[in-house]
């Protein structure tokens, strides 16, 4: 066995090897803390992703809905199935007033004396009259009229204007966040209270190290955490990607640092689990309603628009989208990355300031 | 470099208070170089407090410090290098491994052995890749020496090094410290433990109150007391309760105390005193239920000087 006078002897000095240097093993020790703690991981790769598909499919475009009809005599319902967007059913007319008035149908065709049809439907209903106007053109044409206008249908359904499209960028933008707030703030108040922080501080640790090890950690999660979203998004949705890629990750990595810096402040002080949790939520909460994650942000009054754009959750989402559903090249993006950027500043030197390293 | 100096670490006049209480009152030690000195005394008395403050972590309100030729506002940077540091209570991270907490730790040192020769040393090469969450209490305090030891450090801090350890732990890491020791390097130690400061110190300070109450080697302390023997015995019965007034008086005896059931007597010589015990006792009536005597030890000493137990809750 080794003696602890032996060692004097051999004492050697740090291999050169960069991964021995504190910046490396602090960020190592990180990383691994973070893959080793199942929750976390859950809500920053499988949370958003099972979030995205469950809205995915909940909001997803479906092709127009054929409308349910009935028609009383078999003539009239070979004219009416000249429209597909009509499924026509042929029944008694006992049968047809009953399915009327229990909603299966949206209208009932008559025929009427002197070869005229009588519609019967609720005009309050949306789908009635929709029917309506199908069941009528379908036998109108099918008597011989002819459309003086000609025209043609094109659908809005391409990608990039769908509601996964806008809600993707936003998932991601809104992940940045959580897991950069969330990541810093429980791993420096659990430290701090486990007197862990107290017994790094007494080794020769440079102290700037530590901190930028969480920020260190935090870009290498990222690579993962924002890949993971964008392929899934894309795979799964075809959500496009239209700006440079380059830009996406600048833009990624300035929003991821920005929160980081917030998560640094707002974890500054804090000595136990709650405290930090509430001010987590205190701060997170509003930008998660008004930084338009999921529905646009230009539907709160315009009074309140210079605070809503000001909130780094808005810059970072609003960016995101101009980048991968517009094609924004950076020049575009000077207003979101300088919000960015200032919280970045300002958030980080204040933490610098008041960090109790104890 | 100098002749090494004498003093390892010299405190003078220190004083820390918080809000409510004056943790530290104008303490003064000199620690020699290669001596370990243990630092005793109730809780509260201020022993964290002062070994923080002579880590660099707690700021004193005023007092002045040189620890190996250095001070804290000047060298700070070379001196953490020299510095080994077990604190009281860290949690170290659980999900991290021996191996890889070691590394870390080795990774802020300038010259040290290698993690695996650390992890020999506290002789955790089995637990090299388990979880510290895994790790028994004494594997943890292991774990906390080897991460002090990490830095090949000429200065050892250790704070209740051993509190909560079986016995056969605490030898382990008594084992550790001696040889640490017999390398010539200088340890500050805090126990509760009255055979740990005896086995391991060269010198004890008793603190109570936040000041030094006593000093010396743990020879000199228990001698310093004036009493060479404690005699515990219980007596009497409900019908014939025991008058311990009279004991006083006997020959031989310094002082006479109730002890939780039973009574102990400080004595300076043993042959006279026990004879005049029972003399005493058959003329109260009281019978004798139990007797038992020991060599004065430093938890005498701490009774003497305090009235309260070392280990008092
Ligand atoms: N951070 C603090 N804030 C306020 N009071 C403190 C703080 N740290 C210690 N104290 C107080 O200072 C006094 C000395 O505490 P200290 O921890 O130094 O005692 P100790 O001798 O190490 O006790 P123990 O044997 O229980 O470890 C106690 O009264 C304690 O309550
Ligand atoms: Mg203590």
């Amino acid at each position: 066995m080794l003696d602890p006078g032996a060692t004097r002897a051999s004492r050697q000095s740090p291999s050169a090897a960069w991964t021995s240097h504190p910046l490396a093993q602090l960020t190592l020790v990180r990383f691994l803390g973070f893959l080793r703690e199942p929750e976390a991981m859950f809500w920053v790769f499988v949370f958003p992703i099972l979030l995205a598909a469950g809205l995915g499919i909940a909001f997803r475009n479906r092709p127009a809905d054929v409308l349910r009809i009935t028609a009383v005599s078999p003539q009239l319902a070979q004219a009416l199935r000249q429209e597909k967007l009509l499924d026509v059913a042929e029944m008694p007319a006992a049968a047809a007033e009953e399915a009327l008035r229990n909603g299966k149908v949206a209208l009932l065709a008559v025929p009427a004396p002197g070869g005229g049809v009588v519609y019967r439907y609720d005009d309050t209903n949306p789908e009635g009259r929709a029917a309506r106007m199908l069941a009528d053109r379908a036998i109108q044409r099918g008597a011989g009229r002819i459309d003086p206008v000609s025209v043609t249908d094109r659908f809005l359904r391409e990608p990039g204007s769908r509601y996964i499209d806008f809600l993707i960028p936003g998932l991601l933008g809104m992940n940045l966040m959580g897991s950069a707030i969330w990541g810093m703030g429980f791993a420096i108040v659990d430290s701090r209270r486990k007197n862990l922080m107290k017994r790094l501080v007494a080794t020769p640790m440079p102290r700037h190290y530590y901190l930028l090890s969480f920020l260190l950690s935090r870009l290498l999660m990222l690579v993962v955490e924002v890949g993971v979203l964008l392929t899934f998004g894309a795979l799964a949705f075809g959500v496009p990607l239209r700006g440079s890629l380059a830009d996406l990750a600048l833009l990624s990595v300035l929003g991821s640092l920005s929160f980081s810096a917030l998560g640094l402040l707002i974890a500054s002080r804090a000595r136990t689990i709650e405290a930090a949790s509430g001010l987590m939520n205190a701060v997170m909460m509003p930008m998660w309603i008004l930084s338009g994650v999921f529905f646009s942000s230009q539907r709160f009054p315009a009074f309140a628009q210079p605070i809503i754009k000001a909130l780094p959750l808005t810059a970072a989402i609003d960016a995101l989208r101009m980048n991968m559903l517009q094609g924004a090249g950076m020049a575009q993006l000077m207003p979101q990355i300088g919000v960015l950027a200032a919280w970045l500043i300002v958030c980080f030197s204040l933490a610098l300031k008041l960090f109790r390293w104890r | 470099m100098t002749a090494a100096p004498e003093f390892a670490l010299q405190v003078r006049n220190l004083r820390k208070a918080y809000k409510d209480v004056l943790a530290v009152d104008g303490l003064d030690l000199a620690i020699r170089a290669g001596e370990c000195f243990g630092l005793l005394g109730p809780n509260g008395a201020g022993k964290t407090t002062t070994m923080e403050i002579c880590e660099g972590l707690t700021d004193a309100d005023s007092g002045s410090l040189e620890m190996l030729g250095m001070s804290w506002d000047s060298d700070a940077a070379n001196l953490r290098q020299r510095l080994g540091i077990q604190l009281q209570d860290t949690q170290l991270a659980d999900k991290l491994t021996v191996l890889e907490t070691v590394r870390l730790f080795r990774s802020f040192f300038r010259a040290g052995p290698t993690p695996a020769e650390v992890i020999a040393l506290v002789q955790l090469e089995e637990k090299g890749n388990a979880r510290i969450g895994n790790l028994s209490g004494g594997q943890k305090q292991r774990l906390a020496m080897a991460c002090a030891l990490v830095g090949d450090p000429d200065f050892l801090f250790l704070d209740e090094p051993t509190t909560g350890l079986d016995p056969q732990a605490r030898r382990q890491l008594w084992d550790l410290i001696e040889r640490f020791k017999a390398s010539g390097r200088t340890i500050l130690l805090t126990t509760h433990y009255m055979d740990e400061a005896e086995r391991l110190c060269d010198r004890i300070a008793i603190m109570d109150h936040g000041k030094v109450i006593a000093l010396g080697t743990p020879r000199e302390l228990i001698a310093s007391i004036g009493v060479e023997h404690v005699v515990e015995f219980s007596a009497g019965s409900s019908t014939a309760p025991l008058d311990i007034e009279p004991l006083h008086r006997l020959d031989g005896v310094r002082d006479v105390r109730r002890e939780n059931g039973s009574v102990e007597m400080l004595v300076t010589e043993l042959h006279r005193a026990v004879p005049a015990l029972l003399d005493e006792l058959s003329r109260q009536g009281a019978p004798l239920t139990e007797l038992r005597t020991h060599s004065a030890s430093l938890e005498d000493v701490f009774v003497t000087l305090t009235g309260r137990h070392l280990r008092d809750e």
